[in-house]
């Protein structure tokens, strides 16, 4: 019997049994489903941080109090809490100090003021970075229009600002050149001096950022805080070595005890995927073990029904045989029967997993991803699942004694 | 040569405590285009008899000679390759398949043998026109009157062009003018040339037979030719 003729023998028999067909399937599309979803809402998240982080650039690592992931095990903060902000000078120590960096940018944010532009006014989403000269390409900012930030800015407090892309968007109408405009914020009068441009987003757009001095920074919103330090080595090769000579300052100047452990958290884009990946492995190996587990129960259900179909088409099996139909042939019908339930019931969890799993990258403003890998594998289980629990049934039709089975009532 | 070359066949069925011997020693020949009757008590072994002749069962002992081949000889593959190519079977329980239509199951043989689809609907299409069910094709068994189900197995067995045509009481099921029809089909079959075996326990329907083989107790109680067999034409 051809394979096209036992795929349409088998949908045909699974149209003659829609409600037992349709509960299997359910069964075998909830395992594939739970996999799906979680797979696609993971590799979404990934995607995004991965895109996200490539705004610290190569060969860059950041230096801040708190680790990033704050993934310091249990108690961490009781731990670290009392350790101390890492001061402007501190951070002016490791500019001093480094040798073999490109860039080696200070930092301070805040978060949520209003931008105001003649009678445009923004959200109260607005976050405020002060910003070292360095801090702009350490970052991978690109200047657009106007000019970077400069020493002298600094030296004197100016109040200039560098605006984000977005923010841009939303102040002035299209292709207006805002450069030498004067916007408020937080009750000061800023001066336009130059545009980002447009970054790649991250949970939604990011560039909606207020650049300014981070000396103005500090005599608006208060120098009682933790700065970032970011640094750029100027190859692959000093990396290690740059990395290692900041580590030495801050632990001097921060009078770090030998032995102690060091009071500040240093992360790379390399540090923070793998990070990233670590934690997510715990949750795709739990997924895959839930799906494991649905798959079996699935597989289970589909030997069952398929039990009970043979059983139920005993007699049919014997006009097959009389008829002439080999074991082969019987064993193949029953296999793709199993296989064909146990794909659509995969293929509906395929979609299904994939809507959910995109409807919450969505709502987290993160971009959807279809991840075809997973859902390769997803039917390469279904087929798998289909053929190892249909094994046993359709050996069982295929040895069923023809007499026998044409006498069954 | 004879089509069917049986000889001291025994079928023995262990049931644990005791051996029941469905058939003790039955030798019989059966020429193409004869038109047997397989008559006889209930239990006297017709159905296995039948089930042997038709490939579905193995003697336990014995010689079983089909068409110069010795079909214990044969493995599981080509004794359903017999089945599929030789031989056609009529039950009396029709034995359809109930959720497909009449042409699906007068092709399922077809299929088995791998003939071409369109080949395939094409010939189940003629048999079915051949019993006179034309315009059934796409009907489904439950769809179709005793007498026109049978006619469908019919078709079935016909549909291969088999060497032989197997019917274990196919009037069992019917009353007695359907019974009736479906025995007019047969001896137009006859005329045609098909070799006919038909098991029954009505002297009436034996009648249409040109020979009727009486079993007792797994053995050949009497082997007689039909001195005036009915006819499809006798009964009009
Ligand atoms: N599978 C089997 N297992 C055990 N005994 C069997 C089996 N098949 C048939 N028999 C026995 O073999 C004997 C012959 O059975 P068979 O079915 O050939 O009779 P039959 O002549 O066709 O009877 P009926 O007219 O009732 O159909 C009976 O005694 C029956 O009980
Ligand atoms: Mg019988």
């Amino acid at each position: 019997m051809s394979r096209i003729e036992s795929i349409s023998t088998t949908l045909q028999t699974l149209r003659g049994n829609r409600l037992r067909s349709f509960l299997t399937l359910l069964s075998i599309a909830i395992g594939v489903f739970s996999i799906i979803a979680v797979m696609t809402a993971l590799g979404a998240l990934q995607n995004s941080i991965e895109g996200g982080l490539s705004a610290l650039g190569t060969n860059t690592f950041q230096v801040q109090k708190y680790p990033h992931n704050q993934g310091g095990g249990p108690g961490w903060h009781a731990r670290l809490r009392n350790r101390p902000d890492i001061t402007y000078a501190q951070g002016l120590a490791v500019v001093e100090r480094t040798q073999g960096a490109r860039y080696i940018g200070l930092e301070a944010w805040t978060f949520g003021y209003e931008v105001t532009w003649r009678n445009v006014r923004t959200n109260p989403d607005i976050a405020i970075a002060g910003e070292t000269p360095d801090g702009l390409p350490t970052n991978q900012w690109e200047i657009d229009l106007g000019r970077s930030l400069s020493q002298s800015d600094l030296d004197l407090t100016r109040r200039v600002v560098i605006l984000g892309a977005d923010l841009v968007r939303l102040l002035f109408p299209p292709s207006y050149n805002p450069i030498g405009e004067t916007v408020s914020l937080a009750g000061t009068r800023y001066k336009i001096i130059g545009t980002l441009k447009p970054e790649g987003a991250m949970f939604g757009s990011r560039d909606r950022h207020f650049v300014i001095p981070i000396t103005t920074f500090f005599e608006k919103f208060g120098k009682n805080r933790s700065i970032h330090i970011m640094v750029q080595a100027e190859s692959r090769e000093n990396f290690q070595a740059v990395q290692d000579q900041v580590i030495g300052v801050l632990r001097a100047v921060r009078k770090d005890r030998p032995g102690e452990e060091n009071s500040f958290a240093m992360f790379s884009n390399e540090s923070l995927i793998r990070e990233f990946n670590e934690m997510t492995a715990t949750v795709r190996l739990g997924t895959m073990a839930i799906a494991a587990v649905a798959l079996l129960a699935a597989g289970i259900g589909i030997m069952n029904i398929m039990l009970v179909s043979v059983t139920e088409r005993t007699r049919e099996i014997g006009v097959r045989k009389a008829v002439g139909a080999t074991r082969r042939s019987v064993i193949a019908q029953f296999l793709s029967e199993a296989v064909v339930i146990s794909v659509l019931g995969g293929l509906i969890g395929i979609l299904l997993g994939l809507l959910a799993g995109n409807i919450l990258a969505v709502a987290l403003e993160i971009d959807p991803v279809i991840e075809l890998t997973w859902i390769a594998t997803g039917i390469a289980a279904c087929c798998l699942v289909g053929i190892i629990f249909g094994t046993y049934p359709a050996w069982k039709a295929a040895n069923l004694d023809p007499i026998d089975a044409l006498r069954y009532e | 040569m004879a089509l069917i070359h049986i000889k001291d066949v025994v079928k023995t069925y262990d049931m644990g405590a005791e051996l029941v011997h469905a058939l003790s020693g039955v030798t019989i020949d059966i020429q193409a285009n004869e038109y047997v009757a397989i008559m006889g008590p209930s239990g006297s072994g017709k159905s296995t008899l039948m089930n042997v002749i038709g490939c579905l069962d193995t003697p336990t002992s014995g010689l079983y000679e089909f068409g110069g081949e010795n079909v214990g000889d044969l493995d599981d593959n080509q004794l359903a390759e017999i089945r599929n190519r030789k031989i056609g079977f009529v039950f009396q329980t029709f034995n359809l398949l109930p959720r497909s239509t009449a042409l699906h199951n007068v092709e399922l043989p077809l299929i088995y043998a791998g003939v071409p689809s369109h080949e395939r609907r094409e010939r189940a299409e003629k048999a079915l026109t051949d019993v006179g069910l034309g315009d059934r094709m796409l009907h489904k068994p439950n769809e179709l009157s005793g007498g026109q189900r049978q006619r469908v197995a019919v078709a079935r067995a016909l549909v291969n062009n088999p060497s032989i045509i197997l019917a274990d009481e196919p009037t069992g099921n019917l009353d007695s003018r359907t019974g009736v029809e479906i025995m007019q089909l047969f001896s137009e079959l006859h005329a045609q040339g098909n070799t006919l075996i038909l098991v029954t326990h009505e002297e009436e329907i034996a009648e249409h037979a040109h020979r009727i083989l009486r079993l007792f107790d797994g053995k050949v109680a009497s082997d007689e030719v039909v001195a005036n067999p009915l006819t499809y034409a006798s009964q009009m």
